[in-house]
């Protein structure tokens, strides 16, 4: 057994008191707002045509690249039911800023992403906020595809795969392997079971299934259109995406994603000074 | 034959950085117990090539670390195999902390406290790498378990004083180690400790 001085004893003492006390505030006054159902499919077909900026279909097994202002953002529309879209993001002003899938999930104290939820970057800022999402069934944790999981899938390392995708996405912006890092995966409705294994959980991704991402910085964004590595398909045959850039109003101070907690709110005042002072617009 | 090349302790809160060569083991140590130690690796020859959390646990299937698991680079390549461990499931999805997502989960007063990305930045900085080099890392001897419904929460740490794990490297790997100076959350028991690693030639 260690033995600890009173005066070690007394600052961990301190730290914990902090924490429990943080905690509490957590719990009590600054509670986290419930979070809305599903977005309805139907809300797909809804967008005004006045506020879209650029279209594009991605054919399945593709990537494509968006460059998104603050006041834009994206629709993932999988129109054809395919399990698995993955995307990867820079700070377009700084892109050594990128997407931080450790900080997504612990700071909201959830690996589930759906309407209501953001996307951090490593800087402790708001990268996307999840304004719309028929879908709410996304994976975090276990990445793309690569040449080995297509090889082990499919028994054909040579097809289309995220993680090359994205490092063209990447390259076509000067960026580099290294820049590329663990993704987020849309429509891809991945869980932990309580011995610790993946499972895919079938019959929840539906063609039309939709999610808009509002862009809280400007953006480079990869998109790569290729199956989870967990989804069941047999046969390499990834469907079509619609990918639709498109005029959004930033967060006002009443806005869901901003205020769905106070780590939250706490990272768009981390945000909204990259955009005040003169920067760029 | 087990021969010592490499032993040290590296204090509460400080960085550290060494080079694991191909058939060597590392062991890690939690001398004092609920101590997370935050870890990236590197393919030694091309760092461009290092530890992948996601391939990580899409080849094996399952979300924590633990005995026998393969830790996979971005290249699809085996960089080591934990061949001991004494204390259980290790996290590597929840990644570091920093100052900045600091400021976000305990309050904008916490901007200026010490973090694992300041350690891991100093330490890569030394082998040429940047803020860019730095991907999801390891959290040995840190518990955090996703639950069915996919939440998650950082709980108290588990391991035991003395407690440890065993790597065997399969290449030759540059280790990176922040021993976690939080004292935020209850991941090192609000208390920083040292750590000890030792570099074994091949049995």
């Amino acid at each position: 057994m260690t033995i600890i001085s009173a005066d070690k004893a007394a600052m961990i003492a301190a730290n914990r008191r902090r924490y429990e006390e943080l905690k509490a505030a957590g719990q009590g006054a600054s509670k986290p707002l419930p979070l809305p159902p599903p977005s309805d499919r139907a809300l797909a077909n809804r967008l005004e045509s006045n506020s879209v900026l650029q279209r594009e279909t991605i054919p399945g097994g593709w990537y494509t690249t968006f460059a998104l202002k603050r006041g834009e953002a994206l629709r993932l529309l999988n129109t054809s039911g395919t399990p698995g879209v993955s995307i990867l993001m820079w700070n377009a002003d700084d892109t050594s800023e990128r997407y931080n899938a450790g900080d997504t999930v612990k700071v909201q104290w959830s690996a589930e992403l759906r309407k209501g939820r953001v996307l951090f970057s490593d800087m402790g800022r708001v990268m996307f906020s999840i304004v719309e999402d028929s879908c709410g069934a996304h994976d975090t944790l276990a990445g793309g595809s690569t040449p080995d999981s297509n090889a082990h899938k499919y028994g054909d390392a040579s097809l289309r795969n995220t993680r090359e995708n994205l490092v063209l996405g990447a390259g076509k912006h000067g960026l580099a392997r290294r820049d590329v890092g663990p993704v987020i995966t849309f429509f891809a409705p991945v869980a932990v079971d309580a011995e610790g294994r993946f499972v895919w959980r079938n019959d929840i991704v539906k063609a039309g299934d939709f999610v808009d991402l509002r862009a809280e910085m400007n953006l480079l964004v990869a998109i790569s259109n290729c199956p989870h590595p967990f989804a069941p398909d047999k046969a390499f045959a990834p469907g079509s995406i619609e990918v639709s850039r498109f005029r959004a109003p930033t967060a006002k101070s009443d806005d869901l994603c901003r205020n769905a907690t106070a780590e939250a709110r706490r990272a768009f005042e981390n945000t909204d000074p990259l955009f005040t002072m003169g920067a760029s617009t | 034959m087990n021969t010592i090349v490499y032993d040290h302790t590296i204090a509460a809160n400080q960085s550290w950085s060494g080079t694991v060569k191909r058939g060597q083991r590392l062991r890690i140590v939690d001398l004092e117990g609920q101590q997370a130690v935050d870890t990236l690796f590197y393919a030694a020859h091309n760092f461009g090539e290092r530890y992948s959390a996601q391939d990580t646990l899409r080849a094996q299937g399952a979300a924590y670390i633990g005995k026998g698991t393969q830790l996979i680079s971005n290249e699809g390549k085996v960089m080591l195999t934990v061949v001991a461990d004494t204390c259980g499931r290790h996290d590597t999805s929840a990644g570091a902390c920093s100052c900045e997502a600091n400021t976000v989960r305990f309050g904008h007063h916490t901007r200026y406290m010490h973090a694992c990305r300041e350690n891991f930045l100093v330490e890569v900085t030394k082998h040429g790498m940047s803020k860019r080099d730095i991907v999801a890392n390891i959290n040995f001897f840190m518990n955090v378990p996703v639950e069915p419904d996919g939440r998650l929460a950082i709980v108290d740490g588990i391991s035991a004083p003395g407690s440890y794990v065993e790597l065997i490297a399969e290449i030759d790997v540059l280790c990176v180690i922040s021993n976690c100076p939080q004292i935020n959350n209850p991941c090192n028991g609000f208390n920083p400790t040292p750590v000890q690693v030792t570099i074994f030639d091949a049995a």
